[in-house]
């Protein structure tokens, strides 16, 4: 598990939906084995700028993007790159939980697996396991993996999708306000698990919650928007201590203090 | 981040709003209104039960009558004689004949409306979607005396050579035996009812899978699942137990289908192994062929034979019933 993760590398990134440019321009490098936060106000492209990440942006109707992904020295965006791929290699947690609800809790973190196919049954058990201990979630699901997913607490279905998520052992793992739907409880138990799982993997979590994103996060990048209607932009990228105690542009204090957004 | 704390401002008392009703209406704890709605209501459901069990009670005593009378046995008697005297009749042919065309009309309409749904849900840019979705539903506009006639006129003639291919590779079961001539057969009657009910399962399936939440189609994307992958692992689950009921909603409409089924079929009251000779019949189909003729007894054996039917219907909605109940825990809805 040592050597999965890997740097992310961003130049001159703009997402447009249909005709409306909502990021524009982002270069930015997001270092391995470390986590890095996305913050700033509602709009600002953050969520959509994730979603560049791992190509899931296109996905969406009218999703267009320009500019270049690297992923050590790849670039997710050449002609030869399979999305599908891509998106085995990034992995992504979303904000609502969303397990499979017509799967079991073991059926669910192994769904990923499945889809590479032939996994034998001892091999399955093992990756489940390790997955749901990784996720902080084995002890408590143990003795009904064969149950529902959707009938776990919020907060367990949140890791259960992150044990879904590691399974398939990705190399970099994008976090989309995966703590925004749940209770103080259940989000101290992603957080705390974020910190463990940074140790093999390249995190990228986008949060509105600026104390999350100075609890959790390496290092901080502050996105901001001109105007409604107006792409958002990068404002600033840095180590989550400078960013929280002396930004280097003023609109980050601004927003940081509480002073907008 | 400052927390400046807001205080409401505080309530005023009763006395200084006497606009307000006071609490204490004064003319009893319900108002006039609703008395009146659920006494409407009420009367409305109690008027379509009343008007249900005297139908089924009228049915029941005309049908009880005419299977008194039945010199053959109701349920295993291979004949419809029942304007003789004494009346002799049986379902038997018409049980076998009304399964095996409407199962059939399942087995063929099913998976093509699935597949159909799907591609309108899924895969088809969006306006080629909204013009597929346009001609299923004008599928399902055709009166099923046109499609009866397209079937006689069309479909019987051009699908002799088919079974004389059924018959060379696959006539050794009996089922698929053809001994040639027009094919007014049950199978023809299976094929036609399957495009009449491609539209009805097609539309229900695929508003189905039009609601399989995108959250889990994008958590099954993230996970690296090409489009039919996400398909599987979320969309069908999710569309399962609304399959089914397209499924039981098009089987419902084949059992009872009556045009169609006489201008095609060339009934018979034999049983016969192979479903593409002509022959055999269905509950409505018989019931639309003798009616017109019928006198008094053989009119309740006709009624006797249309319980049945409506019988069978109950089953058949029980039953899916049942198949979606058994994983309730399991469905999309619970999320």
């Amino acid at each position: 598990m040592s050597d999965m993760a890997k740097r992310i590398d961003v130049s001159g990134l703009t997402a447009f939906y249909s005709g409306f440019r909502a990021i524009d321009d982002i270069s930015m490098t997001v270092e391995p084995r470390s986590v890095t936060a996305f913050i700033g106000p509602s709009g600002c492209g953050k969520s959509t700028f994730l979603r560049t990440l791992n190509r899931m942006h296109e996905v969406t109707p009218g999703g267009r993007v320009e500019g270049k992904v690297m992923l050590d020295d790849e670039n997710l965006y050449g002609s030869e790159i399979d999305p599908v791929a891509v998106r085995r290699t990034v992995g992504m947690v979303f904000q609502r939980p969303n397990p499979f609800p017509t799967m079991s809790v073991y059926e669910n973190v192994a769904a990923g697996l499945r889809l590479n196919g032939g996994h034998r049954k001892a091999a399955l058990d093992d990756v489940v396991e390790r997955s749901l201990r990784g996720a902080n979630l084995w002890e408590e699901v143990k003795d009904r993996l064969h149950k529902p997913g959707s009938g776990l607490s919020g907060g367990q279905q949140q890791r259960l999708c992150i044990a879904r998520a590691i399974a398939v052992e990705p190399q970099v793992l994008l976090m989309d306000e995966p703590c925004s739907a749940l209770d103080p409880i259940s989000t101290l138990a992603i957080e705390d698990l974020i910190e463990e799982l940074k140790s093999a993997y390249t995190i990228v979590i986008v949060t509105h919650n600026m104390q999350q994103a100075a609890r959790v996060s390496d290092r901080t990048a502050f996105f901001n928007l001109a105007a409604v209607g107006e792409p958002g932009k990068l404002i600033e990228i840095d180590e989550t201590e400078r960013i929280f105690s002396n930004p280097s542009v003023q609109a980050t204090e601004d927003y940081i203090s509480g002073r907008f957004g | 981040m400052t927390t400046d704390a807001v205080h409401p401002p505080p309530a005023p008392s009763p006395e200084e709003r006497p606009d307000r009703p006071a609490l204490r209406a004064g003319r009893g704890a319900t108002h006039r209104g609703d008395r009146v709605f659920r006494g409407l209501s009420r009367g409305s459901g109690i008027t379509l039960l009343v008007v249900m069990a005297a139908i089924a009670a009228f049915l029941s005593w005309r049908a009880a009558i005419a299977i008194q009378a039945d010199e053959g046995n109701f349920l295993t008697t291979f004949e419809w004689d029942a304007n003789a005297d004494p009346p002799v009749f049986g379902i038997a042919v018409l049980v076998f004949g009304t399964a095996v065309s409407s199962v059939l009309a399942m087995l063929l309409a099913v998976p093509v409306a699935v597949g159909i749904a799907l591609f309108i849900s899924h895969y088809a840019p969006r306006r080629v979607a909204a013009a597929l979705g346009y001609v299923v539903d004008l599928l399902a506009a055709v009166p099923s005396i046109v499609y009866g006639l397209w079937g006689a006129l069309f479909l019987v003639p051009h699908l002799s050579g088919l079974y004389e291919w059924f018959e060379q590779f696959l006539g050794w079961t009996g089922v698929f035996g053809y001994a040639g001539g027009a094919p007014r057969s049950l199978f023809t009657v299976g094929i036609l009812l399957a495009i009449m009910i491609l539209p009805i399962v097609t539309n229900v399936s695929r508003e189905v899978f039009r609601q399989a939440p995108a959250a889990h189609q994008e958590a099954a994307l993230a996970l690296g699942a090409t489009r039919w992958e996400v398909i599987r692992m979320s969309v069908l689950p999710f569309g399962r137990s609304g399959v089914i009921s397209a499924s039981m909603l098009g089987l419902g409409r084949a059992l009872g289908e009556t045009m169609a089924v006489a201008t095609v079929l060339s009934p018979s009251f034999v049983l016969q192994a192979s479903l593409l000779d002509p022959g055999g019949g269905t509950f409505a189909q018989n019931i639309a062929a003798g009616f017109k003729e019928a006198g008094t007894m053989g009119r309740d054996a006709l009624i006797a034979s249309g319980l049945v039917l409506f019988l069978i219907t109950l089953l058949v909605n029980g039953a899916a019933r049942l198949i979606i109940a058994r994983r309730k825990e399991y469905s999309g809805a619970a999320a």
